[in-house]
């Protein structure tokens, strides 16, 4: 098997303006029937002071062909899942069946509104039932919502949990156990989803190793103030909590409860289980272990599970089985923390990733964690000899090395990230977490073969032997991209956040 | 592979979990299933909502409009559905430049000054808007009106239970259907901001500019929340009635009803208040050539940067979504989003004068209507509409029993483009003629 590195060549790629600046005056791109009913006037119906005057000044008016070419011409300048491997560690940027967005689409779902009785909308209500079901099986956790509509949400919804739990076992004296322990290498998030629900935040220092302090663990736990701890596990740093059991022991003993990130779940499906190692509380990133799509930044589902214990404060409605065949929702609930999202989360994406779970079935669930491991670690193998890697045990589904060797030349990670888009590779994470310094996170999945594995590990070799020899070349990627690096700083001090016409944009 | 790492099996990649807690069994889930199988399955389970497939007059935050066909053929091209948060923008200008198009079209309609990414939906949209104003005027109290959607109010609710806020709520004017007077008095100096839907949940059009005026006159916010987007091809926008953070649900704008998600809120506001924003933001920056493009903007306001003191929790928008809703408007226009609005709230006019004919049926409140409106009926509305539904099939409208109490009769009743005059008579010859055979 040959292992060339293809590097990017240019393309055609087509310049683009602004839809506002392609606009012409009475051009359109739609067409509706003709009013079926008697015109009344206008004016008998809103008055004129509550109607708008601008006649949308502004606005574009083009044709079909123009959006289309637009936007198609747009998407050329996207890097994206299905055009290499996109290593973006945290974020798993699996492959997105095109199947689960056929499901999504049957207009049984599609053309389904959230306030149809129930009675009407038993399919829909089966699906997330049979969701739970599953996820509850995956998680060793029963108790299950599907409305939250992201990661953060379903975290703060855990943390909500928490402290709803707190509040109604020690009434009064809650009010003292107001502090969220989280690991200094946690996702930026959970101290923010922390503070959401009124708790403030210590950080809990990890080991020369990589895992958490446990000595610092029980000092913070001694302190009687503590409500939780937020833990990712695998952490951040690809590894896997080892710890885990007695770490939910010390908080439990402190009177705490554990909430586990579940960003990295993708490690463990069908290995093992948060509900097995004393976990309280997960949140899930259906858009990240269950390949439902990004989107280019979202929608996401965030589902959240938790124990037995925890479950009468999960969000309203809840959806509940109802006799043999027959499903409600259920907002009898009166410990609740309340609802986080109109309707029931983000129902379309809930379709896919059933129809992820059924597609893989539970021996490919399983599968799909090997291989994400496995590509990590052949990674974490093949980059050893030219990268820094600051720790040495060995990763789960993703790897975090360093730009300590390529700094001696000038050369740091983001040169490092930005020649690797002259390679044909998506950057992999960077800066991140903030506990290693110049850290590259790397994380494969399952949905790279090996030979893209070693074009990927060859590329970055190659990039480490131009830091050496010719650092300038690195320094000034990327140079194949259509547009070169931009400056951002200059763009926060002074924002320019939307188009306005060239006479507004003077005169203001 | 396993070899050129030195490992015999599998498992030991797995050997960091210490053997206790690693799962002895294969997960209790299904079987895999083939395509064939699987379609069968989720068309078997799509023909058991039977609902989707008839005649619908339902809305209350969720509404049914005409979605042009290339609006799926975009959003389903792998550069932008299969493309992350756009971190590098020398490879992700195709995503930048729509939000930064998305912000545009969102300033325009809202009438206001800037627009974020978008939030997850209308509901977080608003409850994130109360704690924005919270943070900008630094008092704690919040009025709304209960002529919020009742989910909407219940979303803040949740998420102000530990922020220190204290939400008031005020009753509506029971002739009107508006929120009128009685929010407008509850504004005291304590007051961060008062919360009002226009077209409010009873469809009724509230009177934007007296409430901005009794907001600003006690140096509190306003804050409009929007659940029917369309409103805003015919209504004036809030901002020049002067409010101060509109929030909208988007769905409206090329969006599938899809059981009520994923939508995509709207958040626009004030310039001077850009840096209280939560959510992303995409900006204007060039190159070392000079070159345009947009990159993600202000981002110390941020939770990877900020952790706690993050004006937001909040770190993906609704990216799809925001794409389909920037090609709808864009395919749709100037004109075309005009003539949308203007189609509903002439065919609502028309149903409601019709439904208003029957015996027995009766308009309760007074308020201007955009495309939805209240029918009080001649007995209880729910089973009124699971009648009309099992017997004419046709989604006959809310039961408002379901949200507030006291209206055993009343019924929401939304009309859109999408309802030819044949939908709409047969929906006024169904009420007609259920409500005869009692």
């Amino acid at each position: 098997m040959t292992t060339e590195i293809t590097k990017v060549t240019t393309h055609l790629s087509h310049n683009e303006q602004l839809i506002f600046e392609r606009s012409h005056k009475g051009r359109i791109g739609y067409r509706l029937p003709g009013l079926d009913v008697e015109e009344t006037p206008l004016d008998q119906l809103v008055p004129a002071e509550l109607r708008r005057d601008d006649d949308l000044e502004g606005m574009p008016e083009v044709s079909e062909v123009d959006v289309i070419r637009h936007f198609v011409r747009m998407s050329t300048w996207n890097y994206s899942i299905d055009l290499g491997m996109y290593p973006l560690g945290s974020c798993t940027m699996k492959y997105n069946s095109r199947l689960n967005e056929r499901v999504a689409r049957i207009p049984g779902f599609a053309n389904l509104h959230p306030l149809t009785e129930e009675h009407d909308a038993q399919g829909a209500l089966e699906v997330i039932y049979e969701l739970q079901e599953h996820l509850a099986e995956i998680t060793g956790l029963p108790g299950i919502s599907l409305q939250p509509a992201a990661g953060a949400h379903g975290e703060m919804t855990g943390i909500m949990i928490i402290r709803a739990f707190l509040d109604a076992r020690d009434g009064a004296t809650a009010s003292t156990r107001r502090t969220m322990l989280i690991p200094d290498s946690a996702h930026g998030t959970n101290p923010a989803s922390a503070h959401l629900s009124g708790f403030s935040v210590k950080t809990i220092r990890s080991t020369a190793s990589g895992l958490t302090d446990l000595d610092h663990l029980r000092e913070l736990c001694a302190q009687g103030d503590v409500a939780g701890l937020m833990l990712t596990n695998p952490n951040t740093l690809g590894l896997f909590e080892r710890n885990i059991k007695q770490i939910c022991n010390i908080v439990h003993e402190a009177g705490g409860l554990v909430y586990m990130d579940g960003a990295n779940m993708n490690a463990l499906v069908g290995v093992a289980r948060p509900g097995d190692m004393g976990v309280d509380v997960i949140h899930l990133n259906l858009h990240k272990t269950f390949s439902t799509p990004h989107g280019g930044g979202g929608p996401g589902c965030g589902p959240c599970c938790c124990t037995k214990e925890l479950e009468p404060f999960l969000p309203v409605p809840r959806i509940v089985k109802n006799g043999a065949d027959s499903f409600k929702l259920d907002y009898d609930q009166p410990r609740s923390i309340g609802r986080v999202k109109a309707f029931f989360g983000n129902y379309g994406m809930m379709l896919r990733a059933l129809s992820y779970t059924l597609t893989h079935g539970n021996d490919g669930l399983r599968e799909a964690t090997e291989a994400a491991v496995l590509n990590a670690r052949y990674i974490a193998n093949g980059l050893t000899s030219d990268y820094d890697k600051p720790f040495d045990d060995p990763p789960m589904h993703e790897v975090v090395f360093t730009d300590k060797r390529q700094t001696r030349k000038g050369v740091h990670t983001l040169d490092i990230a930005k020649r690797l888009i002259d390679y044909g590779f998506h950057p992999m994470t960077i800066y991140f977490p903030l506990i290693v310094q110049g850290a590259m996170l790397i994380e494969p999945t399952e949905s790279v073969g090996r030979q893209e594995l070693d074009q990927f590990i060859a590329a970055m070799k190659s990039i480490a032997a131009e830091a050496l020899a010719d650092p300038e070349l690195v320094l000034n990627a990327p140079h194949n991209t259509r547009i070169g690096r931009l400056d951002e700083a200059a763009a926060a001090r002074k924002p320019v956040l939307r188009w306005k016409p060239k006479q507004a944009a003077s005169a203001g | 592979m396993l070899d050129s790492l030195g490992i015999k099996s599998v498992d030991e990649l797995f050997a960091s979990i210490p053997e206790d807690l690693r799962l002895p069994r294969p997960l209790n889930t299904p079987a895999a299933l083939s395509e064939i199988e699987l379609l069968t399955k989720f068309e078997r389970l799509g023909s058991r909502n039977a609902a989707a497939g008839r005649p619908s007059f339902l809305g209350g935050g969720a509404y049914s409009h005409y979605i042009p066909t290339i609006v799926d053929h975009i959003i389903s091209r792998s550069e932008f559905f299969t493309a992350y948060t756009p971190y590098q923008p020398e490879i992700s200008q195709g995503t930048l430049q729509t939000i930064f198009e998305f912000q545009t079209l969102v300033c325009q309609l809202t009438g206001m000054e800037v627009a974020n990414a978008s939030m997850y939906d209308g509901s977080t949209g608003l409850a994130e808007a109360v704690l924005m104003a919270e943070r900008v005027t630094r008092r704690s109290k919040v009025v709304a009106s209960t002529t919020v959607h009742p989910q909407y109010l219940e979303v803040v609710k949740t998420y102000v239970q530990h922020a220190g806020i204290d939400l008031e709520l005020t009753n509506f004017d029971e002739q009107s259907g508006l929120a009128g007077s009685s929010l407008a008095a509850a504004v005291d100096d304590q007051t961060a901001a008062l919360v009002v839907q226009s077209p409010n949940f009873f469809g009724c059009i509230e009177d934007l500019k007296a409430l901005a005026t009794a907001a600003h006159a006690k140096g509190a916010l306003l804050i409009v929340a929007i659940t029917e987007a369309i409103s805003l091809g015919l209504l004036k926008s809030p901002g020049a009635c002067g409010a101060d953070i509109v929030v909208a649900e988007g769905q409206s704008f090329g969006v599938p009803l899809s059981f009520g998600g994923p939508y995509v809120g709207l958040f626009a506001t004030l310039e001077k208040y850009a840096r209280q924003i939560p959510g992303r933001l995409v900006g204007e920056a060039f190159d070392k050539k000079g070159r345009r493009g947009f990159v993600l903007t202000l981002a110390t306001r941020e939770q990877h940067i900020r952790r706690e003191k993050a004006t937001s929790n909040i770190c993906t928008n609704e990216g799809l979504i925001a794409l389909a809703a920037t090609v709808y408007l864009e395919t749709m226009g100037r004109q075309g989003i005009q003539e949308v609005a203007h189609q509903c709230v002439q065919k609502a006019a028309y149903a409601a004068k019709e439904i208003g004919k029957l015996a027995g049926f009766s308009l309760p409140f007074s308020g201007p209507r955009f495309n939805e409106f209240v029918v009080r009926g001649p007995s209880a509305a729910a089973h009124l509409l699971s009648r009309l539904a099992d017997e004419k099939s046709i989604e006959g409208g809310l039961a408002l029993s379901r949200f507030v109490p006291g209206r055993a009769n009343d019924f929401l009743v939304c009309v859109t483009e999408t309802n030819t005059r044949e939908e709409i008579d047969a929906l006024v010859a169904g009420l007609s003629s259920i409500a005869k055979h009692a």
